[in-house]
Protein backbone atom coordinates (compact mmCIF):
# COMPACT_ATOMS: atom_id res chain seq x y z
CA UNK A 1 0.00 0.00 0.00
CA UNK A 2 1.45 3.56 -0.66
CA UNK A 3 1.37 5.58 1.74
CA UNK A 4 1.84 5.25 6.01
CA UNK A 5 0.44 2.84 8.45
CA UNK A 6 1.49 3.25 12.22
CA UNK A 7 -0.28 2.03 14.98
CA UNK A 8 2.48 2.58 17.89
CA UNK A 9 3.23 3.48 21.68
CA UNK A 10 5.65 5.69 22.90
CA UNK A 11 6.00 7.29 26.38
CA UNK A 12 8.78 10.15 27.21
CA UNK A 13 8.75 11.14 30.96
CA UNK A 14 5.23 11.87 31.74
CA UNK A 15 3.58 12.21 28.34
CA UNK A 16 2.41 9.07 26.56
CA UNK A 17 2.06 8.75 23.27
CA UNK A 18 -0.81 6.15 21.67
CA UNK A 19 -1.27 6.62 17.87
CA UNK A 20 -2.96 4.43 14.94
CA UNK A 21 -4.01 5.39 11.74
CA UNK A 22 -3.26 4.84 7.68
CA UNK A 23 -2.86 7.32 5.34
CA UNK A 24 -2.58 7.28 1.63
CA UNK A 25 -2.95 10.91 1.10
CA UNK A 26 -0.16 12.88 -1.45
CA UNK A 27 0.04 15.47 1.54
CA UNK A 28 -0.79 14.40 4.79
CA UNK A 29 -0.98 17.33 6.86
CA UNK A 30 -0.12 16.92 10.89
CA UNK A 31 -1.85 19.56 13.31
CA UNK A 32 -2.78 19.95 16.64
CA UNK A 33 -1.85 22.15 20.14
CA UNK A 34 2.08 22.09 21.18
CA UNK A 35 2.69 19.35 22.72
CA UNK A 36 0.22 17.17 21.44
CA UNK A 37 3.03 14.43 19.99
CA UNK A 38 3.34 16.00 15.93
CA UNK A 39 7.29 16.26 16.16
CA UNK A 40 7.45 12.66 18.39
CA UNK A 41 5.23 11.22 15.43
CA UNK A 42 7.78 12.36 12.49
CA UNK A 43 10.67 11.90 14.54
CA UNK A 44 9.62 8.23 14.86
CA UNK A 45 8.86 8.17 11.20
CA UNK A 46 12.22 8.82 10.35
CA UNK A 47 13.52 6.28 13.05
CA UNK A 48 15.32 9.23 15.09
CA UNK A 49 13.28 8.18 18.05
CA UNK A 50 12.73 4.28 18.46
CA UNK A 51 8.28 3.81 19.79
CA UNK A 52 8.22 1.74 22.79
CA UNK A 53 6.16 -0.77 20.72
CA UNK A 54 3.87 -1.11 17.47
CA UNK A 55 4.48 -1.15 14.07
CA UNK A 56 5.53 1.68 10.78
CA UNK A 57 4.92 0.89 7.78
CA UNK A 58 5.89 2.98 4.98
CA UNK A 59 4.44 2.56 1.15
CA UNK A 60 3.83 -1.03 2.21
CA UNK A 61 7.37 -1.55 3.78
CA UNK A 62 8.09 -2.42 7.51
CA UNK A 63 10.26 0.01 9.01
CA UNK A 64 9.72 -0.81 12.50
CA UNK A 65 8.13 -3.27 14.61
CA UNK A 66 8.45 -4.15 18.09
CA UNK A 67 6.82 -7.73 17.81
CA UNK A 68 9.08 -9.51 15.40
CA UNK A 69 11.89 -6.97 15.91
CA UNK A 70 12.50 -4.91 13.27
CA UNK A 71 13.81 -1.31 13.20
CA UNK A 72 15.56 -0.10 10.12
CA UNK A 73 18.12 2.52 11.16
CA UNK A 74 17.64 6.29 10.33
CA UNK A 75 20.10 6.53 7.66
CA UNK A 76 18.44 3.42 5.58
CA UNK A 77 14.83 4.50 5.78
CA UNK A 78 14.87 6.56 3.01
CA UNK A 79 12.94 9.73 4.63
CA UNK A 80 13.51 12.93 3.58
CA UNK A 81 13.65 15.70 6.28
CA UNK A 82 12.91 19.16 6.22
CA UNK A 83 13.39 20.59 9.58
CA UNK A 84 12.16 23.74 10.93
CA UNK A 85 15.48 25.50 11.48
CA UNK A 86 16.57 23.84 8.12
CA UNK A 87 19.61 22.76 9.69
CA UNK A 88 21.74 23.58 6.30
CA UNK A 89 26.04 22.11 7.12
CA UNK A 90 27.42 25.33 8.06
CA UNK A 91 31.19 23.97 6.34
CA UNK A 92 29.30 23.57 3.48
CA UNK A 93 28.35 25.55 0.25
CA UNK A 94 24.76 25.73 -1.21
CA UNK A 95 25.58 23.10 -4.16
CA UNK A 96 27.58 20.47 -1.45
CA UNK A 97 24.58 20.63 0.86
CA UNK A 98 22.10 20.00 -1.85
CA UNK A 99 24.25 17.16 -3.09
CA UNK A 100 25.04 15.84 0.38
CA UNK A 101 22.33 12.70 0.87
CA UNK A 102 22.32 12.13 -3.09
CA UNK A 103 25.68 10.04 -2.65
CA UNK A 104 23.49 7.62 -0.64
CA UNK A 105 20.69 7.80 -3.00
CA UNK A 106 19.31 4.59 -5.12
CA UNK A 107 20.49 5.60 -8.69
CA UNK A 108 17.27 4.46 -10.38
CA UNK A 109 15.02 6.12 -8.39
CA UNK A 110 16.94 9.62 -7.81
CA UNK A 111 15.47 12.88 -9.22
CA UNK A 112 18.21 15.06 -11.39
CA UNK A 113 20.15 17.44 -9.66
CA UNK A 114 19.08 20.47 -12.32
CA UNK A 115 15.79 19.60 -12.27
CA UNK A 116 15.62 19.90 -8.44
CA UNK A 117 17.63 23.16 -8.67
CA UNK A 118 15.23 24.66 -11.12
CA UNK A 119 12.29 23.46 -9.68
CA UNK A 120 13.05 25.33 -5.96
CA UNK A 121 14.83 28.36 -7.73
CA UNK A 122 18.48 27.85 -6.29
CA UNK A 123 20.30 28.44 -9.52
CA UNK A 124 21.85 31.68 -8.34
CA UNK A 125 22.67 30.73 -4.52
CA UNK A 126 24.50 27.51 -5.71
CA UNK A 127 27.89 28.60 -4.91
CA UNK A 128 27.09 30.55 -1.32
CA UNK A 129 27.89 30.08 1.96
CA UNK A 130 24.78 28.45 4.08
CA UNK A 131 25.32 31.93 6.24
CA UNK A 132 24.22 34.39 3.43
CA UNK A 133 21.14 32.41 3.08
CA UNK A 134 17.64 34.26 3.97
CA UNK A 135 15.57 32.01 5.96
CA UNK A 136 13.60 31.10 2.97
CA UNK A 137 16.52 30.41 0.78
CA UNK A 138 17.77 28.44 3.66
CA UNK A 139 14.19 26.13 3.60
CA UNK A 140 14.35 25.93 -0.02
CA UNK A 141 18.06 24.55 -0.03
CA UNK A 142 16.67 22.22 2.98
CA UNK A 143 13.70 21.23 1.18
CA UNK A 144 15.86 20.78 -2.43
CA UNK A 145 18.80 17.99 -0.26
CA UNK A 146 15.85 15.99 1.28
CA UNK A 147 14.42 15.31 -2.39
CA UNK A 148 17.40 14.74 -3.92
CA UNK A 149 18.27 11.90 -1.13
CA UNK A 150 15.43 10.00 -3.46
CA UNK A 151 13.17 9.61 -0.30
CA UNK A 152 9.85 6.93 0.11
CA UNK A 153 8.11 9.87 2.06
CA UNK A 154 9.32 13.39 2.85
CA UNK A 155 8.47 14.52 6.47
CA UNK A 156 8.43 18.01 7.02
CA UNK A 157 8.25 19.79 10.27
CA UNK A 158 6.70 23.06 10.56
CA UNK A 159 8.98 24.17 7.35
CA UNK A 160 7.47 28.13 7.53
CA UNK A 161 7.24 28.54 11.19
CA UNK A 162 10.28 30.37 11.77
CA UNK A 163 9.89 32.31 8.30
CA UNK A 164 7.55 35.71 7.96
CA UNK A 165 4.09 36.08 6.16
CA UNK A 166 5.87 37.29 3.18
CA UNK A 167 8.47 34.40 2.72
CA UNK A 168 5.79 31.95 3.69
CA UNK A 169 3.76 32.98 0.71
CA UNK A 170 7.07 32.97 -1.30
CA UNK A 171 7.49 29.35 -0.53
CA UNK A 172 4.17 28.02 -0.01
CA UNK A 173 3.61 27.49 -4.10
CA UNK A 174 6.55 25.28 -3.93
CA UNK A 175 5.41 22.87 -1.43
CA UNK A 176 1.80 23.26 -3.56
CA UNK A 177 3.88 22.33 -6.58
CA UNK A 178 6.36 19.28 -4.68
CA UNK A 179 2.89 17.63 -3.45
CA UNK A 180 1.26 17.89 -7.32
CA UNK A 181 4.20 17.12 -9.29
CA UNK A 182 6.37 15.27 -7.79
CA UNK A 183 5.26 11.47 -6.37
CA UNK A 184 6.78 11.06 -3.05
CA UNK A 185 3.96 11.50 -0.41
CA UNK A 186 4.69 13.93 2.13
CA UNK A 187 4.05 14.32 6.04
CA UNK A 188 3.33 18.15 6.87
CA UNK A 189 3.03 18.90 10.65
CA UNK A 190 1.64 22.81 11.55
CA UNK A 191 -0.24 24.36 13.67
CA UNK A 192 -1.35 26.87 11.08
CA UNK A 193 -5.02 25.85 10.04
CA UNK A 194 -4.60 28.42 7.22
CA UNK A 195 -1.39 26.70 5.86
CA UNK A 196 -2.68 22.91 6.58
CA UNK A 197 -6.38 24.01 4.90
CA UNK A 198 -4.23 25.35 1.76
CA UNK A 199 -1.92 22.56 1.26
CA UNK A 200 -3.21 19.08 2.59
CA UNK A 201 -5.21 16.07 0.83
CA UNK A 202 -5.99 15.10 4.09
CA UNK A 203 -5.87 16.52 7.76
CA UNK A 204 -4.74 14.08 11.14
CA UNK A 205 -5.47 16.07 13.93
CA UNK A 206 -3.96 14.98 17.40
CA UNK A 207 -4.68 15.96 20.71
CA UNK A 208 -2.60 14.49 24.01
CA UNK A 209 -1.01 12.05 22.32
CA UNK A 210 -3.73 10.88 20.62
CA UNK A 211 -5.84 10.94 17.38
CA UNK A 212 -8.27 13.33 17.60
CA UNK A 213 -9.34 12.87 13.75
CA UNK A 214 -8.38 12.03 10.69
CA UNK A 215 -10.57 13.06 7.39
CA UNK A 216 -10.12 14.48 3.80
CA UNK A 217 -9.55 17.80 3.49
CA UNK A 218 -12.41 19.97 1.66
CA UNK A 219 -9.90 22.80 -0.30
CA UNK A 220 -12.88 24.19 -1.70
CA UNK B 1 72.41 31.69 15.67
CA UNK B 2 71.44 30.14 18.88
CA UNK B 3 71.25 26.89 16.62
CA UNK B 4 74.69 27.84 15.27
CA UNK B 5 76.49 27.57 18.47
CA UNK B 6 74.60 24.67 19.31
CA UNK B 7 77.23 21.44 20.38
CA UNK B 8 76.28 18.58 17.92
CA UNK B 9 74.85 16.75 21.18
CA UNK B 10 73.03 19.81 21.96
CA UNK B 11 71.57 19.55 18.44
CA UNK B 12 70.97 15.63 18.84
CA UNK B 13 68.53 16.71 21.93
CA UNK B 14 66.90 19.31 20.07
CA UNK B 15 65.86 16.96 17.16
CA UNK B 16 65.14 13.78 19.55
CA UNK B 17 62.88 16.30 21.05
CA UNK B 18 61.01 17.34 17.91
CA UNK B 19 60.94 13.77 16.37
CA UNK B 20 59.64 12.63 19.85
CA UNK B 21 57.08 14.89 19.79
CA UNK B 22 55.58 14.98 16.14
CA UNK B 23 55.83 11.04 16.66
CA UNK B 24 53.98 11.93 20.21
CA UNK B 25 51.26 14.01 18.22
CA UNK B 26 50.85 11.87 15.34
CA UNK B 27 49.94 8.78 16.48
CA UNK B 28 48.11 10.35 19.49
CA UNK B 29 45.81 12.45 17.68
CA UNK B 30 43.50 9.44 16.39
CA UNK B 31 42.99 7.63 19.49
CA UNK B 32 42.33 11.01 20.96
CA UNK B 33 39.70 12.31 18.51
CA UNK B 34 38.15 8.81 18.95
CA UNK B 35 37.99 9.20 22.70
CA UNK B 36 37.32 12.44 22.59
CA UNK B 37 34.06 11.56 20.58
CA UNK B 38 33.27 8.75 22.74
CA UNK B 39 32.84 10.82 26.08
CA UNK B 40 31.84 13.69 24.21
CA UNK B 41 28.39 11.94 22.69
CA UNK B 42 27.88 8.35 24.42
CA UNK B 43 26.66 7.81 28.00
CA UNK B 44 27.53 4.29 29.42
CA UNK B 45 28.70 2.48 32.59
CA UNK B 46 32.21 3.31 32.99
CA UNK B 47 32.27 6.76 30.86
CA UNK B 48 33.20 8.21 33.96
CA UNK B 49 35.87 5.73 34.60
CA UNK B 50 37.16 6.31 31.62
CA UNK B 51 37.23 10.18 31.48
CA UNK B 52 39.61 9.56 34.75
CA UNK B 53 41.96 7.21 33.39
CA UNK B 54 42.18 9.67 30.04
CA UNK B 55 42.88 12.19 32.59
CA UNK B 56 45.23 10.35 35.20
CA UNK B 57 48.42 11.40 33.36
CA UNK B 58 47.58 15.12 33.96
CA UNK B 59 47.69 14.56 37.44
CA UNK B 60 49.86 12.08 38.46
CA UNK B 61 53.57 12.93 39.54
CA UNK B 62 55.05 12.66 35.84
CA UNK B 63 57.76 10.34 37.70
CA UNK B 64 54.76 7.18 38.51
CA UNK B 65 54.09 7.93 34.79
CA UNK B 66 57.17 7.06 33.41
CA UNK B 67 58.37 4.05 36.22
CA UNK B 68 54.69 2.32 35.04
CA UNK B 69 55.68 2.47 31.63
CA UNK B 70 59.03 0.79 33.06
CA UNK B 71 57.45 -2.16 35.10
CA UNK B 72 54.98 -2.63 32.06
CA UNK B 73 56.76 -1.78 28.23
CA UNK B 74 60.64 -2.27 29.88
CA UNK B 75 62.89 -5.19 27.88
CA UNK B 76 62.42 -7.27 31.51
CA UNK B 77 58.46 -6.35 31.78
CA UNK B 78 56.23 -9.41 29.96
CA UNK B 79 54.47 -6.72 27.46
CA UNK B 80 57.89 -5.10 26.63
CA UNK B 81 59.39 -8.39 26.02
CA UNK B 82 56.86 -9.93 23.69
CA UNK B 83 56.46 -6.59 21.73
CA UNK B 84 59.84 -6.74 21.34
CA UNK B 85 59.64 -11.02 20.09
CA UNK B 86 56.90 -10.44 17.71
CA UNK B 87 57.43 -7.06 16.25
CA UNK B 88 61.03 -5.85 16.81
CA UNK B 89 59.10 -2.55 18.68
CA UNK B 90 61.14 -1.90 21.44
CA UNK B 91 60.52 1.73 23.56
CA UNK B 92 62.90 1.43 26.59
CA UNK B 93 65.88 3.44 26.61
CA UNK B 94 65.08 4.38 23.00
CA UNK B 95 63.90 8.00 21.25
CA UNK B 96 60.51 5.51 20.65
CA UNK B 97 59.70 5.71 23.97
CA UNK B 98 60.34 9.15 24.80
CA UNK B 99 57.77 9.85 22.29
CA UNK B 100 54.97 7.28 24.01
CA UNK B 101 55.64 8.81 27.41
CA UNK B 102 55.25 12.33 25.73
CA UNK B 103 52.59 10.88 24.01
CA UNK B 104 50.94 9.91 27.31
CA UNK B 105 51.48 12.66 29.39
CA UNK B 106 50.17 15.14 26.34
CA UNK B 107 47.05 12.71 25.60
CA UNK B 108 44.98 14.39 27.79
CA UNK B 109 45.17 18.21 27.00
CA UNK B 110 44.33 16.73 23.09
CA UNK B 111 41.10 14.55 24.77
CA UNK B 112 40.09 18.10 26.34
CA UNK B 113 40.41 20.21 23.47
CA UNK B 114 39.10 18.05 21.09
CA UNK B 115 35.97 16.89 23.22
CA UNK B 116 34.88 20.59 23.76
CA UNK B 117 34.68 21.34 20.32
CA UNK B 118 32.53 18.24 19.79
CA UNK B 119 30.43 19.13 21.69
CA UNK B 120 29.53 21.98 20.78
CA UNK B 121 28.51 20.70 17.75
CA UNK B 122 24.73 20.68 17.27
CA UNK B 123 24.05 16.91 17.19
CA UNK B 124 20.76 17.81 15.12
CA UNK B 125 23.12 18.65 12.28
CA UNK B 126 24.52 15.09 12.94
CA UNK B 127 20.90 14.02 12.52
CA UNK B 128 19.77 15.28 9.92
CA UNK B 129 22.79 13.70 7.96
CA UNK B 130 21.80 10.48 8.89
CA UNK B 131 18.08 11.16 7.40
CA UNK B 132 19.87 11.79 4.27
CA UNK B 133 20.74 8.13 4.15
CA UNK B 134 24.67 9.14 5.43
CA UNK B 135 26.09 5.78 7.68
CA UNK B 136 26.94 6.65 10.89
CA UNK B 137 30.62 6.39 10.20
CA UNK B 138 30.63 8.36 7.15
CA UNK B 139 28.36 11.14 9.15
CA UNK B 140 31.58 11.25 11.76
CA UNK B 141 34.26 11.87 8.61
CA UNK B 142 31.92 14.81 6.56
CA UNK B 143 30.12 16.46 9.69
CA UNK B 144 31.74 16.17 13.53
CA UNK B 145 34.90 16.11 12.14
CA UNK B 146 34.96 18.91 10.02
CA UNK B 147 33.29 20.84 12.91
CA UNK B 148 35.47 19.87 15.31
CA UNK B 149 38.77 20.80 13.21
CA UNK B 150 39.11 24.33 15.22
CA UNK B 151 39.70 21.73 18.34
CA UNK B 152 41.26 19.25 16.46
CA UNK B 153 44.36 21.54 15.13
CA UNK B 154 44.56 23.29 18.73
CA UNK B 155 44.73 20.24 20.48
CA UNK B 156 47.64 18.38 18.06
CA UNK B 157 49.48 21.98 18.75
CA UNK B 158 49.43 22.52 22.10
CA UNK B 159 49.94 18.45 22.57
CA UNK B 160 52.79 19.03 20.44
CA UNK B 161 53.91 21.92 22.95
CA UNK B 162 53.14 19.36 26.11
CA UNK B 163 55.55 16.65 24.61
CA UNK B 164 58.21 19.05 23.93
CA UNK B 165 58.22 19.73 27.19
CA UNK B 166 57.66 16.57 28.99
CA UNK B 167 60.71 15.49 31.52
CA UNK B 168 59.74 13.43 34.74
CA UNK B 169 57.86 10.75 32.53
CA UNK B 170 60.62 10.13 29.88
CA UNK B 171 64.21 10.62 32.16
CA UNK B 172 62.12 7.99 34.43
CA UNK B 173 61.16 5.43 31.48
CA UNK B 174 64.22 6.06 29.00
CA UNK B 175 66.73 8.05 30.95
CA UNK B 176 68.69 10.78 29.88
CA UNK B 177 71.69 9.13 26.99
CA UNK B 178 72.59 11.76 24.84
CA UNK B 179 71.94 11.02 20.66
CA UNK B 180 69.37 8.40 21.88
CA UNK B 181 66.96 9.62 24.59
CA UNK B 182 68.46 13.49 25.59
CA UNK B 183 65.47 15.65 25.06
CA UNK B 184 65.57 19.26 25.41
CA UNK B 185 64.36 19.62 28.72
CA UNK B 186 67.06 16.42 30.27
CA UNK B 187 70.01 18.32 27.93
CA UNK B 188 69.26 21.33 30.27
CA UNK B 189 69.02 19.53 33.30
CA UNK B 190 71.92 17.86 32.45
CA UNK B 191 73.82 20.90 32.55
CA UNK B 192 72.37 22.55 35.44
CA UNK B 193 74.15 19.32 36.98
CA UNK B 194 77.49 20.55 35.69
CA UNK B 195 79.85 23.55 36.68
CA UNK B 196 79.27 26.12 34.25
CA UNK B 197 76.42 24.61 32.89
CA UNK B 198 74.51 27.87 33.41
CA UNK B 199 75.41 29.35 30.14
CA UNK B 200 74.86 26.34 27.98
CA UNK B 201 71.75 26.01 30.08
CA UNK B 202 70.18 29.09 29.64
CA UNK B 203 70.95 28.64 25.54
CA UNK B 204 68.51 25.35 25.61
CA UNK B 205 65.75 27.46 27.92
CA UNK B 206 65.55 30.14 25.13
CA UNK B 207 65.31 27.61 22.18
CA UNK B 208 62.58 26.30 24.23
CA UNK B 209 60.75 29.20 25.10
CA UNK B 210 60.97 29.91 21.32
CA UNK B 211 59.50 26.60 19.74
CA UNK B 212 56.73 26.79 22.82
CA UNK B 213 55.79 29.73 21.96
CA UNK B 214 55.26 29.60 18.64
CA UNK B 215 53.57 26.51 18.90
CA UNK B 216 50.84 28.45 20.79
CA UNK B 217 51.04 31.22 18.52
CA UNK B 218 50.71 28.82 16.00
CA UNK B 219 47.74 26.80 17.81
CA UNK B 220 45.68 30.06 17.86
CA UNK B 221 46.30 31.26 14.47
CA UNK B 222 45.37 27.90 12.85
CA UNK B 223 42.12 27.50 14.47
CA UNK B 224 40.94 31.35 14.09
CA UNK B 225 41.74 30.18 10.50
CA UNK B 226 40.10 27.45 10.64
CA UNK B 227 37.03 29.02 11.94
CA UNK B 228 36.32 31.70 10.00
CA UNK B 229 36.47 29.30 6.76
CA UNK B 230 34.02 26.97 8.50
CA UNK B 231 31.88 30.46 9.04
CA UNK B 232 32.13 31.94 5.88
Amino acid sequence: MKGLEIAVTHTIGSFSLSLEFRSSAHLLAVGGPSGSGKTTLVNMISGLITPHSGMIRINGATVFDSDKKINIPVHKRRIGYVFQDGRLFPHLNVRSNLLYGKWFARKDSAIEFETVVKFLGLESLLSRGTAQLSGGERQRVAIGRALLSAPELLLMDEPLASLDQARKNDILPYIERLRDEIKIPIVYVSHNAQEIHRLADEILMLKDGTVESISANDKS
Amino acid sequence: MIYMSLTPSEIDALLISLRASFFATLFGLPFAILIAYVLARFRFPGHGLLNVVVHLPLVLPPVVTGYLLLLTLGRKAPLGAALETCCGIVFSFRWTGAALAAGIMAFPLIVRAVRLSIEAIDTRLEQSALTLGAHPVWVFLTITLPLALPGIVAGAILGFAKALGEFGATITFVSNIPGETQTLPSAIYSYTQIPNGDGPALRLVIIAIVISMAALFASEAMARRVKTRIIS
